[in-house]
């Protein structure tokens, strides 16, 4: 694996700090302008998602992290792992669902995810940005009422829980933005 | 054969990256900045002097490192300090210069390894009367405020810090992997202060602050305090956090300069960063009589960047080095 000089740091690159891989977040030369110049950065543990304060000496030299995010297929959920294939070499990983973690909740099967590979396996997975899901349950709302305000609850297919429009009916597909867990719109097939 | 020429811009050449990183309503003003300034001295009947931009010597200073010129094997110069201090020998008085300086490897918001310096030397001045002049400067070109002053080591003891003139190495260790988290192996004492002065000390100054009687081993070439050897006659300027200004009261004795450039050489070998030979015309210059004088360096991009309300010293400088 490459290794990178602090000259060579930028937000997302990604390093190996005490075995663990991390992505630059944010990075910051600091100088007196006669003293010791060194490099503090914020870094995001790829494994736990922590973000930590890190001070380098400038000059000095870090181990690149084999870390790839690539486009993949979810093909379906077995209760321990995940499975994703790219589409152009099918080649299939397993991602334990520690890896998957919150975002287990907007996968449906053949959706694209975007899948992080350490080490050739998978660390984590981003949902797509907006999903389509069909309510499987959600209360009888007010009929006729497509305008007013007011929301209720409505659980998914996949499990996750939403808050909708009180029109919503069970059966019906709507489109979710899974980084804010909001419902946008009705969708259509 | 004919070698293939590679591009070794820092930033991909894309059909924008022609353009300058500061507008050009940035650079009419940035004109006007310098220009106020040269009418300051000009006012104060303070020459402006010139003085080479590639020179035979670079210099001993532990963390500073100078650019080499590839065909003559000459130094592209961190500051004018050295030839200027030759023509203070030489009996020129008072002078200022506002040029380019070079320092390699410094990169980011507040630094290019290509910037403006302005320094200038008064003759038999203390570190007062200068202070109080930088503060005239600074004031025409940011407008007036109230500056204050501070002791270095009391400025550490104000924002909880260990005594700088006193204190273990182990508590300064403690106190910077408290305020920055894990560090690097191998720092030296004064490592630790520069991290503390920059990550504690600085955010907790007043907008516009001197620090002064910097620790002796941080005098760089300055003359030690006659009535406490441990500080320095060394002050610098902070303005919105930014360090500005860098002054001494100059050393002249030339024995002591050799003495300090000596212990440079063993601080860069120890470091592991290249030998740098020490400038003998400098030297030969103290020699024949440096005047006493006081005199100061100030970042010119900071200043303007400030003047401006920029975020970025690229933002006031035409081609920053990404585009250079």
């Amino acid at each position: 694996m490459a290794t990178y000089s602090t000259n060579q740091f930028k937000s997302g690159l990604k390093i190996m700090l005490d075995g663990d891989p991390f992505s630059i977040v944010e990075n910051e030369f600091v100088k007196p302008g006669k003293g010791q110049a060194f490099n503090r950065v914020k870094v995001r543990n790829l494994k736990t998602g922590k973000v930590i304060d890190r001070t380098f000496k400038s000059g000095e030299s870090v181990e690149g992290a084999d870390v790839m995010e690539t486009e993949m297929q979810f093909l379906y959920g077995d209760g321990e792992y995940f499975h994703f294939m790219t589409q152009d070499t099918f080649e299939q990983h397993a991602a334990p669902a520690a890896a998957v973690g919150d975002a287990a909740k907007w996968l449906k099967e053949q959706d694209m995810c975007s899948v992080t590979l350490y080490n050739g396996q998978p660390l984590s997975v981003e949902p797509p940005s907006h999903v389509v899901l069909q309510v499987a349950q959600t209360d009888p709302g007010l009929k006729g009422d497509t305008s007013s305000g007011g929301n209720k609850p409505a659980t998914l297919e996949t499990g996750a829980v939403v808050q909708v429009p009180l029109f919503i009916q069970e059966g019906e597909l709507l489109r979710i933005d899974t980084r804010s867990g909001e419902y946008v719109s009705r969708a259509r097939d | 054969m004919i070698p293939v020429l590679v591009s070794t811009s820092l930033e991909r050449v894309t059909d924008s990256s022609w353009a300058p990183t500061a507008t050009v309503a940035m650079l009419r003003r940035r004109a006007a900045h310098l220009a106020t300034i040269r009418q300051f001295f000009f006012a104060r009947d303070v020459l402006e002097v010139e003085t080479p931009a590639l020179a035979a010597a670079g210099v001993t200073a532990p963390h500073i490192e100078s650019l080499q010129e590839a065909s003559t094997g000459f130094w592209l110069q961190s500051s004018p300090e050295y030839a200027m201090k030759r023509l203070l020998a030489a009996g020129v008085g008072d002078c200022y210069h506002l040029a380019r300086a070079f320092r390699a490897e410094e990169q980011g918001r507040y630094h290019n390894p290509e910037f403006t310096l302005l320094e200038w030397y008064r003759v038999g001045w203390d570190a007062a009367a200068l202070m109080a002049e930088i503060e005239a400067l600074v004031a025409e070109v940011l407008g007036d405020a109230p500056v204050h002053s501070k002791r270095y080591a009391e400025a550490f003891l104000a924002a909880g810090l260990p005594d700088p003139l006193s204190a273990s190495d182990i508590e300064f260790e403690q106190a910077a992997i408290a305020a920055v988290g894990a560090l690097p192996v191998g720092l030296d004492r004064d490592a630790y202060l520069d991290l503390l002065l920059d990550a504690v000390v600085i955010p907790s100054l007043p907008t516009r602050c001197f620090l002064t009687h910097y620790p002796a081993s941080q005098a760089a070439l300055a003359q030690l305090d006659p009535n406490d050897p441990q500080v320095a006659q060394r002050f610098e300027f902070f303005c919105d956090g930014v360090e500005l200004a860098n002054g001494f009261v100059e050393l002249t004795a030339a024995d002591v300069q050799q003495q300090r450039f000596l212990k440079d050489q063993r601080q860069r070998q120890t470091l592991g960063r290249r030998a740098m030979a020490m400038d003998e015309r400098l030297l030969a210059a103290l020699k024949t009589g440096l005047p006493a004088c006081a005199g100061v360096a100030l970042g010119v991009d900071r200043l303007i960047m400030l003047a401006e309300g920029a975020d970025s010293i690229s933002d006031v400088m035409a081609f920053s080095w990404k585009r250079a």
